[in-house]
C-alpha cells in the first residue's frame, strides 16, 4: 500500500515538474533568481549569496573545483580574454569552488597562482550547489543585470566560451535570451 | 499513514495549490526548480577482470529533486530509486522512495530547517553531514536545525536528529551546537584593519541506547551512552597570508572501527598559505587520533559518519595517477603536505608568449606513535584505554608518500598542453587491507594535449604511463576524444596492463562513448570494459565502479 501511495506521489510529483517546466516556458517568466545562501571567501569569511550582484551588468557563476580537469581548463580559457569580455560587457565572472575541506584551503594560492581575476568564493558543504541544482561540473549560470538567471550549461567542450560570450553580449543588449533555447 | 507520507502529501498540496495562483501574478507566485539523473548500466559476466554474472542484467539509479521557494519560505523533496543499485554502490540502497525532503523557513536574522538537512561545522572534524550522488554517500540529519545570525559576525546554529541510514535510519540521536564570530565584522574599530580574525567552536553529542557487546566470552563491554565531542578553530588573515587551524577531541566511544577502546580521540587540522597574483604556496599538516565518530557503534561501513576526516592528498583526475588513491585512516594518522603554484608570466622566455604554470605538491602520511599502557595489556585491547599516544607523535608504518610535477602551457590559440609527473609510495596493506602484499612505488607520466581544429571543432589526447614493480605492474593508456562545440563528445580510450606480473591478466580496458549537451541536459553513452576510478571525459568527473557492459547517463537540472 505504501509502494503504491510512494509511486503515485512520484507520479504527481512528475507531471507537476513537467507542467511546470511547460508554463515557464510558455510565458516570459523565466525570472529566477539567485537563492540566498552562506558560502565563504577564500580566506574564510561568511558571505551570502543574496549580496552577488554586477550592479546592472551581466554576471557568470561557474561551479568548479580543484580535482575538476576540464572546469579549470574552462576558466583557464576565459581568464585569457577576461580582461577583453569585462570591458566590451561589463561581465563579472564569480567562481563557485566546491572542494570540500580536503583540499578548500589550496584554493586561495590555487587561483592566485593561476593569475585569475575572478571572484571566487567556497562552497565546501555543496549548499549553494545544491540550491542551484548542481548535478555536474562545470556548471555555468548567465544572470542578467536584474539578478535573474537566464541561461545554464553543463561541461565545458572547447570553444564553449565563444557561445558563453556571444549569450553576454545579448543580455547586456536587453534581449531576452531565456525563451528562445534553440540551436543556432 | 506514516509521519513521512503526510509530509509529502502536504507538500504536494502546496505545490498544486500554487501555480493556480501564481496565474495571477504577485499573488503568492512561487518558483518550483530541481534536477534530474539516471544513470543505467548492462553487465556482461567478464570473469578475467572479475566482472560478475549479474541476474538483472540491468542496474540502474536514479533521482528527482524538487525545491520550492516563495519569499522566505522553500521546501524540498528528493525521490531516489535503485533498480536494483549500480554495481560498487551499497546493495543496502536496494529500494525506492523519498529518503529527503524539508521545510526551511529564512527571514531576518533566523533560517530554521525541519526535516532533511546538510550541516558543517568548521572543518567538519566533529560535524559534516553531505551526500556525493557518485559515491553513494548520504548521511544526512533528519530532524531540526536553527541558524542565527544576531548582529553581521557571528553566526550560532543548533542542530538534533537521526542520520540517514540507506532507507532506515541510525539508532543514535546527534546533538550539536556551533557558534563562529569574526572579530572585524564585530568591533567597529577593526572593520578596516589589516588583519582579520575569525573564532569558532563547537559541540556535538549523540546518544545511542545500551546494547551487549561482548568482548570474549566472560565480558560485556559498560558503554557509554552519550558520547561528546568538542572542536574549536581560529583563522588569522593578513594580507595574502592566511593562517587557520581547528583542534578536535571526543570523549571516549568504544566502537567497532576502533576495536571497542575507551581512549579519547583527538584531532588537529593546521594550514598556512601566502599567496600575491602568479605565486601561491600552502603548507598543511593534519594528525589524527582514534577520531572514528559514528552514530551507530558497530556501524563499519561507509555510513553513518557523524564527523569528517579529510584525507590531505591531493585528488587525481588522470585515470592511471588515480589507480593509487589513498583514504583516511581513522584511527590515526599524521600527515603533511606542501604545494606551490606559481605562473610564469606570458611573453618572456621561459613563459612563453601566454605563461606558463607550474604546480609542485608533495605530501606524506604515517600511523602515529602508540605505546602500551602497562606492561600486561598489549595495544589496542579491547575494553581498555588502548594505548597512550602523544599529539604529532609519528609511527614506524608509512601509509602514503606522493611528489608531484604539473606544467600547464598555452603553445598557440589552437594549441595547449599539460605535462603530469607523480610519484607515489603507497601501503596497499593498510590502505586497501591486502595483508601480506608489498608497499606500492608507482611513477605516473602524463601528456595531455589540446588542439582547436576551428571555433567548434576540437582534438583532445591524453597518453599515460603507469610504471610500477609491485601490485599489477605497468600500465599504458591513450585517449582520444573528439567534441564539437556546445552540443557533441565522441571518445575512445584504452588503458592496457601490459605489464601484469601474471601474464593471463594483461588486461585491455577499453572505452567507447558519445554524448550530447543542451543547455543544463546531458545525455551520454558509453560501452566499456573498466576497472574502478575517477573518470573525466566530455567536460565531467565522477567515479565508474569495475564492470563490463554499457553504461547509460542523463542528467538534467531545470
Amino acid at each position: 500500500m505504501r509502494y503504491i501511495m510512494k509511486s503515485t506521489i512520484f507520479i504527481v510529483l512528475v507531471f507537476l515538474v513537467t507542467g511546470y517546466t511547460c508554463m515557464a516556458q510558455g510565458d516570459t517568466r523565466g525570472n529566477r533568481t539567485i537563492p540566498p545562501v552562506t558560502v565563504k571567501t577564500m580566506d574564510g569569511q561568511s558571505f551570502s549569496t543574496a549580496d552577488l550582484t554586477n550592479e546592472g551588468n551581466p554576471m557568470i557563476i561557474s561551479f568548479w573545483a580543484l580535482w575538476c580537469k576540464p572546469c579549470i581548463r574552462e576558466l583557464t580559457t576565459i581568464s585569457d580574454v577576461y580582461d577583453e569580455w569585462q570591458e566590451e560587457t561589463g561581465v563579472k565572472l564569480v567562481a563557485i569552488s566546491i572542494d570540500d575541506s580536503r583540499s578548500s584551503s589550496k584554493v586561495m594560492p590555487f587561483v592566485n597562482g593561476k593569475g585569475w581575476s575572478y571572484e571566487v568564493y567556497l562552497d565546501p558543504n555543496g549548499d549553494f550547489k545544491r540550491a542551484m541544482n548542481v548535478n555536474l561540473i562545470p556548471h555555468t549560470f548567465l544572470i542578467n543585470g536584474k539578478g535573474e538567471i537566464v541561461w545554464q550549461h553543463t561541461s565545458f567542450t572547447e570553444g564553449a566560451e565563444l557561445e558563453l560570450i556571444d549569450l553576454v553580449r545579448k543580455v547586456k543588449a536587453g534581449e531576452d535570451i531565456s525563451g528562445k533555447q534553440k540551436d543556432q | 499513514m506514516n509521519n513521512r507520507s503526510r509530509f509529502v502529501l502536504l507538500f504536494i498540496i502546496t505545490l498544486f495549490i500554487n501555480p493556480t495562483l501564481s496565474k495571477s501574478q504577485n499573488f503568492l507566485g512561487g518558483e518550483v526548480h530541481g534536477s534530474f539523473q539516471l544513470d543505467a548500466q548492462t553487465y556482461k559476466a567478464d570473469s578475467a577482470i572479475g566482472a560478475p554474472d549479474v541476474e538483472e542484467k540491468m542496474l540502474m539509479n536514479g533521482f528527482l529533486n524538487v525545491i520550492y521557494t516563495n519569499g522566505p519560505f522553500t521546501a524540498g523533496v528528493r525521490y531516489e530509486g535503485y533498480l536494483d543499485p549500480i554495481l560498487g554502490y551499497d546493495p543496502r540502497y536496494k529500494g525506492q522512495g523519498i529518503p529527503y525532503r524539508y521545510v526551511q523557513f529564512q527571514k531576518g536574522m533566523f533560517d530554521l530547517t525541519a526535516g532533511n538537512f546538510y550541516e558543517q561545522f568548521g572543518n567538519g572534524l566533529v560535524l559534516r553531514s553531505y551526500e556525493e550522488w557518485n559515491l553513494g554517500y548520504d548521511n544526512s540529519i533528519d530532524g531540526f536545525r536553527a541558524k542565527i545570525e544576531p548582529v553581521q559576525g557571528i553566526i550560532v546554529k543548533g542542530v538534533i536528529g537521526k542520520q540517514r541510514f540507506f532507507w532506515d535510519k541510525g539508532p543514535g540521536i546527534v546533538r550539536g551546537a556551533d557558534g563562529e564570530i569574526n572579530f572585524n565584522d564585530v568591533i567597529r574599530k577593526w572593520a578596516d584593519a589589516r588583519t582579520r580574525i575569525i573564532l569558532g567552536g563547537s559541540f556535538v553529542s549523540k546518544y545511542q541506547a545500551d546494547e551487549q557487546i561482548m568482548v570474549d566470552e566472560s565480558h560485556m563491554l559498560n558503554l557509554p551512552l552519550d558520547v561528546g565531542a568538542w572542536a574549536g578553530r581560529l583563522n588569522l588573515i593578513r594580507g595574502g597570508f592566511t593562517l587557520t587551524g581547528e583542534y578536535a577531541m571526543k570523549y571516549n566511544d568504544p566502537s567497532a572501527i576502533n576495536h571497542y577502546i575507551y581512549k579519547n580521540g583527538q584531532a588537529i587540522w593546521l594550514n598556512a598559505s601566502y599567496s600575491v597574483k602568479g605565486f601561491g604556496i600552502t603548507l598543511s599538516s593534519k594528525y589524527i587520533d582514534n577520531m572514528s565518530f559514528k552514530s551507530k557503534r558497530t556501524e563499519t561501513s561507509n555510513a553513518l559518519d557523524i564527523n569528517f576526516l579529510p584525507p590531505l592528498t591531493d585528488q587525481y583526475a588522470y585515470s592511471l595517477a588515480a589507480i593509487y588513491p589513498y583514504a583516511t585512516q581513522p584511527n590515526g594518522e599524521f600527515g603533511y603536505l606542501g604545494q606551490v603554484v606559481y605562473t610564469i608570466p606570458k611573453k618572456t622566455k621561459i613563459g612563453g608568449k601566454y605563461g606558463t604554470t607550474v604546480k609542485l605538491a608533495y605530501s606524506r602520511t604515517d600511523d602515529i606513535q602508540r605505546t602500551a599502557l602497562n606492561d600486561t595489556t598489549a595495544i589496542g585491547s579491547p575494553g581498555t584505554d588502548g594505548y597512550k599516544a602523544s599529539l604529532f607523535g609519528r609511527g614506524d608504518t608509512k601509509y602514503y608518500e606522493e611528489l608531484n610535477v604539473e606544467l600547464t602551457r598555452k603553445f598557440s590559440p589552437s594549441f595547449k598542453a599539460i605535462l603530469f609527473y607523480l610519484y607515489q609510495v603507497y601501503n596497499i596493506e593498510v590502505i586497501e587491507g591486502h595483508t601480506g602484499e608489498p608497499i606500492v612505488y608507482a611513477h605516473t607520466a602524463v601528456a595531455d594535449l589540446v588542439y582547436r581544429l576551428n571555433d567548434k571543432h576540437a582534438l583532445h589526447m591524453e597518453l599515460q604511463h603507469l610504471w610500477s614493480k609491485q601490485d599489477k605492474g605497468d600500465w599504458a593508456m591513450g585517449l582520444l576524444e573528439y567534441t564539437i562545440s556546445p552540443h557533441w563528445f565522441f571518445v575512445v580510450f584504452d588503458q592496457y596492463n601490459y605489464g601484469n606480473p601474471d601474464k593471463d591478466k594483461r588486461f585491455h580496458f577499453y572505452n567507447l562513448g558519445f554524448g550530447y549537451m543542451h543547455e543544463s541536459s546531458r545525455i551520454e553513452l558509453r560501452y566499456a570494459r573498466q576497472r574502478e576510478g575517477i573518470i573525466c571525459v566530455g567536460g565531467v568527473c565522477r567515479n565508474v565502479p569495475a564492470s563490463n557492459g554499457f553504461t547509460l547517463t542523463i542528467t538534467s537540472s531545470f
